[in-house]
């Protein structure tokens, strides 16, 4: 009897470890597999034999982009709209985040301020009337169209409410009794506690503004002002253009897969660098989402 | 004593706080208002030159024009076919991954595991739109694969039986670790005591999984549920515009790209729009039903 359901529990067990490490290898094995394209010779890899390790190991195509003057002002372009996009970004997160989260008593008018916010996240104009704003106001080829149009991200300031309200009333208390100012209390008390929410914010902030290529697209009209993104989703335009599968077939052979490669490989290694600490917090900015306002 | 300073102080913080507002409201009034007064050119025959106030008003002539275009009645069936399978699977698949992490010992490997299956919700559609591309190409692995089972090789990418699989099982493959978080964390929240009980009552995992686990996620499932249904005409605008061509327009158009071409790309700046407000009013309605079931059924909500 005891034996008996050993089997069964060991070939339960098994079962369950080969369907997750299947689906664990699935994400990873694509990506590995584009390394290896970036780091192999252009003949192997369009005959396809390129898998897992790189086949005729050379680090041409590494070399050819450093020399690629395009794509580093499109990451300097990129990085500069990460820091200036991600200070915009927590300036106004907290700004608003604090006197939204005081009751009504202590704060009347922020019933009516919510409802603004609440409504500015659920209803959008849509791109084309964006888009005539962005260009009456002469932001068209200039890094404020980047930035300026999702500087306040409502979803991240409700997510902040939602924990400032979980900081003690007690400790504001005190500190009013002992005279502090709104702004002392804000940035002494709640900050410095409120950090991995204002983590788990700000590192979004950074994810979404390295990943977006679309405002780029929409709005600098030349290709030597492209964010990175945009740059390399300019490189892989070129199928979606394609109207046959004969020409499709064409570009897979022409287009120089191991040096695309490389470019999306190089695009990624930031992220991978604060992939640690994005996985540090944002576990735990799910579940403040979670508590609702 | 204490209680009049609070109240002395009160006048001064309530300034404070409305100065902290403004300049987030500018922000709000010119990137979200302005355009959402901006889209009644969906009423217009709207030329740049004359601006809103100049261009002629038609009434709702741009939305006889949409619904009479077979491509847009096709445009907004797509996007729902796709949106739906998309809601549908990003709930299974989080739900049974997570319940399978959860059976498995080790600590060392489930966080490996996390770690790795989280990656993909971190890169952009561009990125994410190589690999898919390289994967599914004619040659590619999957192709291969495929061969090696004597299955002739599929241009998935380029044909309109396979368009939307593949969208939905990439999108699917890109979220299911990310998405499994919220599971992951109601699962922890379960009493190791009801497995306890009943595992000396008789019960064997697979049993413990149907009566214990899977009613503890339900609430959970629920919730979700109903607020993803919010996002049922939002297929996916990045991952589609990087993944589509010509070929599958017929099966892979959806509202947002569509509202892209005709608008931006072919200056129809009107129809654009309205295609836009149509889709915009009917996610508000939407958004307000989802909201009204999560908080009947679970008791939270968004907002």
């Amino acid at each position: 009897m005891v034996k008996r359901d050993s089997i069964q529990s060991k070939i339960y067990k098994s079962l369950i470890w080969i369907i997750v490490l299947l689906m664990t290898l699935s994400c990873l094995l694509p990506l590995l597999n584009m390394i290896a394209i970036s780091l192999s010779s252009s003949n192997e890899v369009s005959s396809n034999k390129v898998g897992l390790l790189p086949v005729d190991l050379t680090f041409t195509t590494y070399e050819k982009l450093f020399k690629d003057t395009q794509f580093w002002a499109s990451f300097w372009i990129s990085v500069c709209r990460v820091v200036l996009g991600t200070a915009l970004n927590m300036f106004f997160v907290i700004s608003m985040a604090y006197p939204l989260s005081k009751s009504k008593y202590r704060f009347p008018a922020r019933e009516i301020y919510i409802k603004i916010v609440i409504f500015a996240m659920l209803f959008s104009g849509g791109i084309i009337p964006l888009f005539m704003v962005v260009s009456k106001l002469k932001m068209i080829n200039t890094i404020w169209a980047l930035v300026l149009p999702g500087a306040v991200p409502v979803f991240n300031v409700i997510l902040l409410i939602n924990f400032f309200k979980g900081v003690p009333d007690s400790l504001d208390e005190a500190a009013r009794i002992d005279g502090a100012s709104t702004l002392e209390i804000l940035l002494k008390i709640y900050l410095p506690v409120s950090l991995p929410a204002l983590a788990t914010v700000g590192l979004f902030s950074i994810v979404n503004h390295w990943n977006d290529y679309f405002s780029g697209l929409l709005y600098m009209n030349k290709a030597s002002l492209y964010p990175l993104q945009t740059y390399i989703q300019q490189l892989t335009v070129d199928i979606t253009q394609v109207t046959d599968v004969e020409q499709l077939k064409q570009l897979a052979t022409l287009s120089n897969r191991s040096f695309n490669a490389t470019k999306i490989v190089v695009s990624t290694i930031p992220l991978l660098i604060i992939y640690p600490f994005l996985q540090k917090y944002f576990v735990s900015g799910i579940v403040i989402g979670a508590v609702k306002e | 004593m204490a209680k009049s300073g609070i109240r002395n102080g009160d006048k001064k913080e309530r300034l404070t706080f409305h100065l902290m507002l403004l300049p987030g409201m500018i922000i709000l009034f010119i990137f979200v208002f302005i355009p959402l007064v901006g889209s009644l050119m969906a009423f217009q025959d709207y030329v740049p030159a004359k601006g809103l106030f100049g261009s002629e008003w038609v009434g709702l002539e741009n939305f006889k024009i949409i619904f009479s275009f077979p491509d847009s009645v096709q445009v907004f069936w797509n996007t729902l076919i796709i949106a739906l399978g998309k809601l549908v699977m990003n709930i299974i698949v989080p739900v049974l991954f997570s319940i399978l992490l959860n059976e498995l010992g080790g600590k060392f490997f489930k966080r490996t595991f996390q770690t790795i299956v989280y990656l993909p919700h971190f890169l952009s559609w561009v990125v994410l739109a190589t690999v898919v591309t390289n994967m599914f190409s004619l040659e590619g692995p999957i192709n291969a694969f495929l061969g090696f089972f004597g299955i002739d090789a599929v241009q998935f990418l380029a044909d309109n039986q396979w368009f939307r699989t593949v969208i939905i099982g990439t999108d699917v493959w890109k979220e299911f670790g990310y998405n499994s978080v919220i599971y992951l964390a109601a699962l922890l929240a379960i009493d190791p005591g009801l497995y306890e009980a009943a595992s000396i009552d008789g019960a064997n995992r697979f049993k413990q999984i149907i009566n214990i686990t899977i009613p503890a996620l339900l609430p959970t499932v629920v919730l979700m549920t109903a607020l993803n249904l919010g996002n049922i005409l939002n297929a996916g605008f990045d991952q589609v515009f990087n993944l589509y061509n010509p070929i599958v327009y017929e099966t892979g158009d959806i509202i947002d790209t569509y509202v892209y071409r005709i608008g931006m790309v072919e200056g129809q700046y009107s129809i654009g729009a309205a295609v836009g407000l149509f889709k915009s009013v009917i996610s508000f309605i939407l958004i307000l039903s989802a909201n009204k079931i999560a908080k009947k059924t679970t008791g939270s909500s968004i907002f």
